[in-house]
């Protein structure tokens, strides 16, 4: 155990976290924390368990041996549902928009946890002032939106929430370029705006110049960990592992 | 009678059958939106919502009478009390199934639907049973066209449950959740929507509807037995396909197109009524064949 005031830094910790899916072992001791007010990213080749540690964390998957600490509380084996409602929000891989519902509903429902209307109301005005094109698009199905429309909106609905800690996984997958930078820009924003965010991404590079700390996973260990600046400065990491 | 009395009169016949259909097709097509069941139980929920319905007025018809106040009295209790049963039903039989191949819960549930109509045959003995409503004929005359009152009653309170359903669906955020856990749970649970809680209220939502049917065809019919919801069931099934099933407009929609089909056609010429089950689930079959997504379904399709 490190000092008191260490502690309390940490929002998020994994000790040793064993999952997987039926007899496939994803994750075999996963050691992690991330620091409150950082961004930290979870990075390696497809298959490494990247996203099976996200979704552990959420509850999606459950953990079979160790332990998840959410601001120092022992959330391991929790319904995913009751994990959301601390305010952790997962932002999966894929986007998940429901079709069918309108971007406005989409919206709405990000913020089901949200008892006051009042509060939703002005959620979703900041949600709108930071994406103008949901409030144009606001009655279309969420479905029929371009990727990186959808991407906005998967970002707007974790907003929405009201979340302390955002679980980001893979926004720039199949993205233009432009659309990149401009996701990579708003997960900046609200992390200089106090958002701590873990951001799984393929796009090294770039997931490096953001994060202020990183972690690279292989086989479902954690391989390396560092400063994000020194692991950018490692080309040699970056080109064995991380691709491009 | 000419031709145009023939048309109103099948309008109104149909728009009565239409109803009941409707309103069992909806909780249908809700349980399927949920969790992908095809609930071959839920036309004996209906069953089960008549005889709910007939006990229920029986007790109170001395106080409050046999006519329309105590049949929605005693179609409340029985939409309440089938709610609950539908909710049950969900915990103790499917929900243990919904890991299991989509098949078992299937066959699942035409057990629930053999132990509903055998329990309710081990307690009547398989007797019709009259129901004690006392609704009376009277109506009045729109040409030679005669539209009794109870028929008006009868599609008006299934419009208004329609319209309630429709709004709650529309305009809650639950009625959204219910939407959301028909598209994508892992999502629902990301926000923190409480699947296994919004399935069960689907279960009471759709369960109590085909409650209220079963309550109004005894009340309207004058006569109940544990076998009666059998066919209302694949009606049901066949309204929820023509409308696209999982699509809550659809089931309503549905229903009504299937009741209108059945009263318009009996007219035609060498199709008596009795043909009118085979003209219904020739209806499904092309539908199956020519649009199997339904009238307002949408097709099927991954989008990244």
């Amino acid at each position: 155990m490190t000092s008191e005031t260490m502690n309390n830094d940490v929002v998020l910790r994994l000790k040793g976290v064993e999952a997987g899916y039926g007899r496939i072992q994803a994750l075999n001791g996963v050691d992690l924390e991330v620091r409150r007010g950082q961004i930290v990213a979870l990075l390696g080749a497809n298959g490494a368990g990247k996203t099976t540690t996200l979704k552990t964390i959420s509850g999606l998957v459950r953990a079979t041996s160790g332990t998840v600490e959410f601001e120092g509380e022992d959330i391991t084996g929790r319904r995913a549902s009751d994990i959301a409602r601390l305010g952790l929000v997962h932002v999966p891989e894929g986007r998940h928009i429901l079709k069918g519902l309108s971007v406005r509903e989409n919206l709405e429902l990000g913020a089901f946890t949200v008892r006051d209307a009042n509060l939703r109301r002005q959620r979703m005005g900041e949600v709108f002032r930071l994406f103008p094109i949901l409030e144009r698009r606001q009655h279309q199905d969420g479905s029929l939106l371009s990727g990186g429309e959808q991407q906005m909106l998967a970002i707007g609905r974790a907003l929405m929430h009201g979340h302390r800690v955002l679980l980001l996984d893979e926004p720039s997958m199949g993205l233009a370029p432009k659309l990149v930078l401009d996701t990579m820009r708003i997960i900046k924003r609200l992390n200089q705006e106090g958002t701590t965010i873990l951001l799984v991404e393929q796009n090294a590079r770039l997931a490096l110049k953001l994060a202020h700390y990183g972690y690279v996973l292989e086989g479902g260990h954690v391989r390396m960990q560092n400063d994000a600046a020194v692991l950018r400065a490692d080309t040699s990491i970056v080109q064995a592992y991380l691709g491009d | 009678m000419n031709l145009s009395d023939i048309v109103a009169q099948q309008l109104v016949n149909g728009l009565v059958l239409g109803s009941f259909y409707a309103l069992v097709a909806l909780g249908y097509t809700m349980i399927f939106g949920v969790i992908k069941l095809l609930n071959f139980a839920h036309g004996d929920l209906y069953m089960v919502g008549g005889f709910v319905g007939f006990l229920a007025l029986s007790a109170i018809s001395g106080v409050v009478g046999g006519d329309w106040p105590g049949v929605f009295i005693a179609m409340l209790f029985a939409m309440i009390a089938v709610g609950c049963l539908g909710v049950v039903i969900e915990r103790v039989a499917y929900h243990p199934m919904l890991a299991a191949p989509r098949l078992s819960i299937l066959i699942t549930a035409l057990a629930v639907s053999l132990v509903l109509q055998n329990a309710v045959l081990g307690l009547t003995g398989g007797q019709y049973q009259a129901f004690r409503a006392d609704l009376g004929f009277g109506g009045f005359d729109i040409g030679s066209l005669f539209i009794q009152h109870n028929q008006m009653v009868l599609v008006g309170t299934a419009a208004l449950l329609m319209v309630a359903l429709q709004l709650f669906v529309t305009r809650t955020q639950f009625g959204r959740a219910m939407r959301a856990v028909s598209i994508d749970k892992d999502m629902c649970q990301l926000m923190g929507i409480n699947v296994p809680v919004v399935i069960a209220v689907t279960f009471f939502i759709g369960s109590a509807l085909a409650a209220a049917a079963g309550t109004m065809a005894g009340a309207y019919y004058g006569s109940i037995w544990y076998f009666m919801g059998f066919l209302i069931g694949l009606k049901a099934f066949t309204a929820a396909v023509i409308g696209g099933i999982g699509s809550i407009p659809g089931a309503m929609l549905g229903g009504l197109v299937l009741g209108l089909l059945e009263a318009f056609g009996t007219q035609i010429p060498g199709i008596g009524s009795e043909w009118k089950d085979v003209f219904s689930f020739a209806v499904l079959i092309l539908v199956l064949v020519l649009k199997p997504t339904g009238l307002l379904g949408k097709p099927e399709q991954e989008r990244m």
